[in-house]
């Protein structure tokens, strides 16, 4: 039994028999997993199975049932404070409706984290700002208020918020929902991209087949009947190889002798 | 760190060396303009950053600053020996942007922002008039049993607007009632006639404080509360679902609301008049050394039937009036958190400057016939 510290050098998250639940009510138990570094790992299942709250537990906002969670070594739920909000700072988040702030500009949605943890000027972070939405597409719309923008650009806002702080690990929760299929096919590709010239981690929560074939180096699929991991593996192995019936309904949408 | 090194006459070279990453100092590309800023045979930037050690978006936003520099001035900017990660970024954040929707405008100028307030006050004037248009059919409709909303709502909300609301009404309306005899008394005082303290509160609470009071603190509490919940719904798109369904938002939601206060505020009116009274009654006994019995009979002798149904009934105005313009606000409210706090600041804004008006023209009106 490993101590709790020691990971390997090759994770950058260490998931060790989590329990993830509200009060009584267990939604996944004994989560076991590492997210290899620089790799786009996928956490999939039905809806309601439980993804994003364990995404949750993953980044801070939900304190599990039972197990840790450890972030470049540091566990997030006993480690100090202090220790947390470093590890914290290396991860981005993009929430699921995008979460930005309604009543700041895009620019200063995006500036908020960068005078936070930075010691930039004023007209550094404001480049900065610049850039990152120039990254997602959104050059020039720096003075727009979230609410003058559509659901797939307020989601890209949202993603440039999250890479602010460039952080190791990007943590996005269902990036791909609400978005056509060609938006959502540039979403793909702009990750890619990002994680190829930045470096760096990826942790996508979604059920969007389509997304998790283009992206997913590494899966786990998290099953709603038995509250636990089912299947790991790079996806499209998974679909050729699973023989568990509830992954080859999920990635081949329900048509088993079908091919995706 | 940067250095400049030239390469002949026309060619200079910026060598970034060490760490670029937002979180170390990062060097300012004015350092590079500035150095650059008097020389005119300049044609070329060569950028290399073979020596850097570790680089994230800071790297590129510095490299895109010099490329646009080195545009402004038609320079060639020799690129090759940047990392592959920051030549790809550039070119995503080079990409053709979206096509700009009507983004935020330059300041018009004076006359048109007069004009465009006076437009915006006559479109919220008739916003207004419609939506107490409708509410009076939505009424309507009700008295002939045709409106639909759930008994239930109507209920949740009786209890939030009436015996929530109980404690605040107590304190305030004790305490109104305790400073009315305390100013009362000293000017009565010099004319040896304190024990006309009690006819003062009686009357005063009756026609005025207590109706006042509790419109001003349903104002604040529930107005704002209504503005804030229907508000919210808007944002969630709930009201949205009730219109394609069929059902009117009208009926569905301000009806029980109105309905609730114009029940609840004359009950609560009536209680406030009392702990008012009984307020003053504290005074008068413990502080002005009045009989109890004395100050009571004075009070029942100063209360008519005529002073507490004026009262109850300006309640029950006022009643409509917080119900009518927190339902206002939070059915106009915008798409944004930030939207409906304004909404709430603004119904209870609009329900107290309805209610100080409306009172002043009760004050008129019942002047004028003598009541």
């Amino acid at each position: 039994m490993p101590s709790p510290s020691e990971t390997p050098a090759s994770a950058a998250i260490v998931v060790r028999d989590l329990d993830v639940g509200y009060g009584r009510v267990v939604v996944q138990r004994d989560l076991r997993f590492e997210v290899r570094r620089g790799t786009v790992f996928i956490i999939m299942g039905g809806s309601g199975c439980g993804k994003s709250s364990v995404l949750r537990a993953m980044i801070g906002l939900l304190p599990p049932l039972r197990g840790e969670v450890l972030v470049g070594g540091v566990s997030l739920w006993q480690a100090e404070e202090r220790e947390r909000e470093a590890v914290a700072r290396r991860m981005g988040v993009l929430y699921q409706g995008g979460a930005l702030w309604s009543g700041m500009t895009l620019a200063e949605n995006v500036e908020l984290p960068l005078a936070q943890f930075t010691d930039l000027a004023a007209g550094q972070r404001r480049e900065m700002a610049a850039l990152k939405l120039a990254f997602v597409g959104l050059a020039g719309f720096e003075d727009f208020y979230p609410a003058q923008l559509s659901g797939g650009m307020q989601k890209r806002a949202g993603l440039a918020r999250a890479m602010a702080l460039d952080p190791d690990i990007l943590f996005l929760d269902e990036p791909t929902a609400g978005l056509d299929p060609v938006s959502s096919r540039r979403f793909d590709d702009l990750i890619l991209e990002l994680r190829e010239s930045l470096g760096g981690t990826v942790v996508v929560v979604t059920h969007e087949l389509a997304s998790i074939f283009a992206i997913g180096d590494e899966a786990v699929f998290l099953d709603a009947e038995r509250h636990t991991i089912v299947a790991r593996g790079n996806p499209k192995t998974l679909l050729a190889e699973s023989t568990d019936a509830a992954v080859r309904a999920f990635l081949t949408r329900g048509e088993p002798a079908a091919a995706y | 760190m940067l250095r400049l090194e030239w390469i002949g006459r026309d060619t200079v070279c910026v060598r970034l060396t060490g760490a670029w990453r937002l979180h170390e100092r990062l060097p300012s590309p004015n350092e590079v303009e500035q150095a650059l800023a008097g020389n005119r045979e300049l044609r070329r930037i060569a950028l290399d950053a073979s020596g850097v050690a570790t680089w994230d978006t800071g790297l590129v936003a510095f490299v895109l600053q010099v490329l646009r520099y080195a545009e402004r001035r038609n320079l060639l900017v020799d690129r090759d020996a940047l990392p592959r990660g920051v030549n790809r970024l550039i070119a995503l954040a080079r990409a053709v942007p979206e096509k700009l929707l009507d983004g935020p405008d330059e300041r018009p100028a004076w006359v048109t922002r007069l004009g465009l307030g006076a437009l915006a006050i006559s479109d919220a004037t008739l916003a207004s008039l419609k939506f107490i248009g409708e509410a009076a059919l939505a009424v309507g409709r009700c008295a002939r049993g045709r409106a639909t909303f759930r008994s239930i709502d109507l209920a949740a909300v009786i209890q939030e607007c009436g015996p929530s609301a109980l404690p605040i009404v107590s304190l305030i309306s004790f305490l109104v009632g305790l400073i009315l005899a305390f100013m009362g008394a000293v000017q009565l005082r010099s004319f040896g006639a304190q024990v006309y303290v009690a006819d003062l509160v009686a009357i005063a609470t009756a026609r005025e404080m207590g109706c006042l009071m509790t419109g001003i603190i349903m104002a604040g509490r529930t107005g704002a509360a209504f503005a804030a919940q229907l508000g919210t719904m808007r944002v969630t798109e709930e009201i949205d679902a009730l219109v394609t369904i069929g059902i009117r938002p009208m009926e569905f939601l301000v009806l029980p609301r109105m309905i609730a206060l114009v029940l609840m505020m004359p009950l609560l009116t009536l209680y406030a008049d009392v702990l008012a009274m009984l307020g003053g009654a504290l005074v008068g006994v413990a502080v002005l050394d009045i009989d109890a019995t004395q100050y009571l009979e004075r009070t029942t002798h100063a209360l008519t039937i005529r002073h507490v149904a004026i009262g109850v009934v300006k309640g029950g105005v006022f009643g409509v009036l917080v119900a009518l313009s927190g339902c206002l606000r939070g059915m106009q409210a915008g798409r944004s958190a930030a939207a409906v706090g304004l909404a709430a600041t603004s119904a209870v804004v609009t329900a107290i400057v309805l209610i100080v008006v409306l009172e002043g023209i009760f004050a008129v009106v019942l002047d004028a016939l003598a009541l």
